[in-house]
């Protein structure tokens, strides 16, 4: 009893052995390298699955990346509040067409909504600004310096109109990077006069790029002007209606507060009863772009287990192949089995070789994975985001593959009868 | 081990298999003690149950019942593991078909008992060396069996075989796949081992194989039919009486 206890353990030590390991391997690559072109068809499915799933994880962070990008660029915390739509006849004609928002609103908000940071006036109009010779058509916005703070829009080089310009309606804009290159290509823009409207206009700032918007809007194709400057100039004398509100809540945490408490200073505003449906809209850009990531999560985790699954079809192929091959070698074995190999070094011969053709698998599906990441990246125009964590996870299911499925053939060639095996034909 | 001790001895003996539903009896009751450096042959037609008693003394087939003795340790009983290390460690095979591992050089062969005994690479390269060259193989080490001839390959066998330092070399029909002149060139490779004190087993069913052994049991049935020490022939001085094989 003790003596054969005794015998398993030294057997399991010799297994485990470093020794019979190093003594090991050259036989099971060996034998790889007799079968080069099976060992690589064998190792295929791990290859693709690796790959797949390297390639799926690196797009998924790649688009989510870019749309994170895109949705900064608007500026967190961000509200919009639209006027509300008429319905003529049954038609619902949308944002603009019903009761306009004032600045009365806007005012009652800055002074009501405890929640709200900033807010800010925006109308807009698509106009031709002209310096000398050059004219570009741009979008002019009329706006108030909480405009910056909302988008979180940084300046390249100058200011942003003040508080007494934007009050006095002072004939100063800032522009965008496109308008700012289009109109003085590589020279200063700053201090120079443009007319806008024909109203001529002093650049006190140019802003920082912001590039596409996630509708693929060029943001930076702008011009800012004071609203009580844009409202006196380019419209006619208009300054009770405000064509839209941003307002920014005081922290993420605070934008459903701040939706809540702009709604209802609203409603107060526009005298409605309650039951009444709202006549303005207010839109949480937070929610939108949670929900728009959510669903890139959602795709990126269905396709991330499409490819767990082609990596467990590819164990199961190196299963398949290994059992295939232990019938194949019986007599290779049997011999093996006949000078004197323990099972456990037949057992560890053929577990070497399924794990070596899952890890080299592994290894080329990283490469090629990474390389179609990067190719997939450029075209898509996404940066590269690659995460250790799933390279290492894709690497380390590899291995366990072999493991997990190289085991039951391995021990079906250990447990060979070698006499049986040597007489196979 | 006294100096008298033999290197086998076999005492009731029996293996008993069920093929389907009828037991066959491959050996019954098998006494039998062979010495050290003795070059005994086995004879018998197939199903005498001189393989299962080849198979036995390999210690590749356990009985079903007796002593088997090896060089005074019973190992009739022994476990899987304890078996393999002794064929390891005290045995050399050689069997009828070669049993090479394909498109595997010569070298590697009969390096292969030695990477089981877990001997470092660059003592392993000189003991096959040296083997390789003893089975007058010298410069074929990275041949491939299939670049080998028959003669040639039974020739790596053997120096697989003597590779480990055996005790005991089994030759199971060792000659059964070659022409007479081979053949006798084959059993003067294993005479030449014999004759530094390595005990050989020889088992083969054709009498002119068997005439090279100094000592030939006949078995039938499952038992030995008779046993007699014999003047062997001499391998070498056959040869020479031989005509030269056509180049």
């Amino acid at each position: 009893m003790s003596g054969k206890t005794t015998g398993r353990l030294s057997a399991f030590a010799s297994f485990a052995s470093f020794a019979s390991f190093a003594s090991i391997w050259p036989l099971a690559f060996g034998a790889l390298r007799r079968n080069r072109m099976r060992s690589l068809l064998t190792s295929l499915g791990v290859i693709i699955g690796v790959g797949a799933l390297i390639v799926t994880v690196a797009s998924g962070e790649g688009s989510k990346a870019v749309l994170e990008a895109q949705l900064a660029t608007l500026g967190t915390n961000l509200l919009i509040v639209l006027p509300g739509s008429s319905t003529l006849g049954g038609a619902r004609g949308g944002p603009g067409t019903g009761k306009p928002l004032t600045h009365a609103d806007l005012l009652a908000i800055l002074k009501g909504a405890s929640a709200a940071r900033y807010a800010a006036p925006v109308d807009r109009t698509v106009v031709q600004v002209v310096l000398d010779n050059q004219n570009w058509l741009t979008t002019v916005y009329g706006s108030t310096p909480d405009f910056f703070a909302i988008r979180e829009w940084s300046m390249a080089r100058g200011r942003v109109f003040n508080s007494g310009e934007s009050d006095s309606g002072a004939k100063v804009c800032v522009v965008g990077q496109t308008v700012a290159s289009q109109l003085f290509g590589g020279g200063e823009a700053l201090g120079q006069i443009v007319r806008v409207k024909s109203m001529p206009c002093e650049i006190v700032g140019v802003l920082a790029g912001k590039g596409q918007s996630s509708q693929g809007q060029d943001q930076d194709d702008l011009v800012v002007m004071p609203w009580v400057t844009y409202k006196s100039r380019m419209m006619s004398q208009d300054r009770i209606h405000v064509g839209s509100i941003l307002v920014s809540a005081t922290s993420p945490d605070e934008v459903g507060h701040a939706q809540t408490q702009v709604t209802g200073i609203l409603r107060q505003q526009h005298r409605l009863a309650d039951g009444q449906l709202d006549d303005f809209t207010v839109r949480n850009l937070a929610d939108l772009a949670a929900t728009q990531e959510k669903a890139a999560d959602a795709q990126t985790g269905m396709l991330r287990n499409v490819s767990a699954v082609s990596l467990l079809v590819g164990g199961i192929g190196i299963m398949n192949i290994m059992l295939v091959s232990v019938t194949e070698r019986t007599r290779e074995i049997g011999i093996r089995l006949a000078i004197g190999a323990s099972e456990n070094k037949v057992l560890l011969q053929f577990l070497i070789e399924a794990v070596s053709l899952s890890a080299a698998g592994g290894l080329i599906g990283i490469a090629l994975g990474v390389a179609g990441s990067a190719i997939l990246a450029s075209v898509m125009r996404w940066p590269l985001v690659l995460t250790p964590f799933w390279i290492l996870i894709a690497f380390g299911i590899s291995m366990g593959i072999g493991v997990v499925f190289g085991f039951y053939p391995a021990r079906k060639a250990a447990r060979l009868n070698p006499i049986d095996a040597l007489r196979f034909e | 081990m006294g100096p008298e001790e033999p290197v086998i001895r076999l005492t009731g003996i029996t293996k008993t298999y069920l093929a389907g539903e009828v037991e066959v009896h491959a050996l019954v009751d098998v006494n039998l003690t062979i010495a050290r450096a003795e070059m005994v042959a086995i004879m018998g037609p197939s199903g005498s149950g001189k393989s299962t008693l080849m198979n036995v003394l390999g210690c590749l087939d356990r009985p079903t019942s007796g002593s088997y003795r090896f060089e005074g340790r019973e190992v009739a009983s022994l476990e899987k593991q304890e078996l393999s290390a002794l064929r390891l460690s005290a045995f050399g095979f050689v069997f009828q078909g070669f049993q090479l591992i394909a498109r595997t050089s010569a070298l590697d062969n009969v390096e292969l008992p030695l990477v089981y005994a877990e001997i470092p690479a660059q003592e392993r390269r000189e003991r096959a060396m040296v083997a390789l060259a003893r089975v007058g193989l010298g410069g074929r080490e990275l041949h491939t069996p299939a670049q080998l001839s028959g003669g040639q390959q039974q020739r790596v066998a053997i120096a697989r075989a003597l590779v480990n330092r055996p005790r005991l070399i089994l030759a199971d029909e060792p000659t059964g796949a070659l022409d007479t002149r081979t053949s006798v060139e084959v059993l003067g490779l294993l005479q030449t081992l014999h004759a530094t004190g390595i005990t050989v087993v020889l088992v083969t069913h054709e009498p002119d194989i068997a005439a090279y052994a100094s000592r030939r049991l006949v078995v039938r049935d499952g038992r030995i039919l008779s046993d007699e020490v014999q003047v062997p022939h001499d391998a070498a001085a056959d040869l020479l009486a031989m005509p030269q094989k056509a180049a």
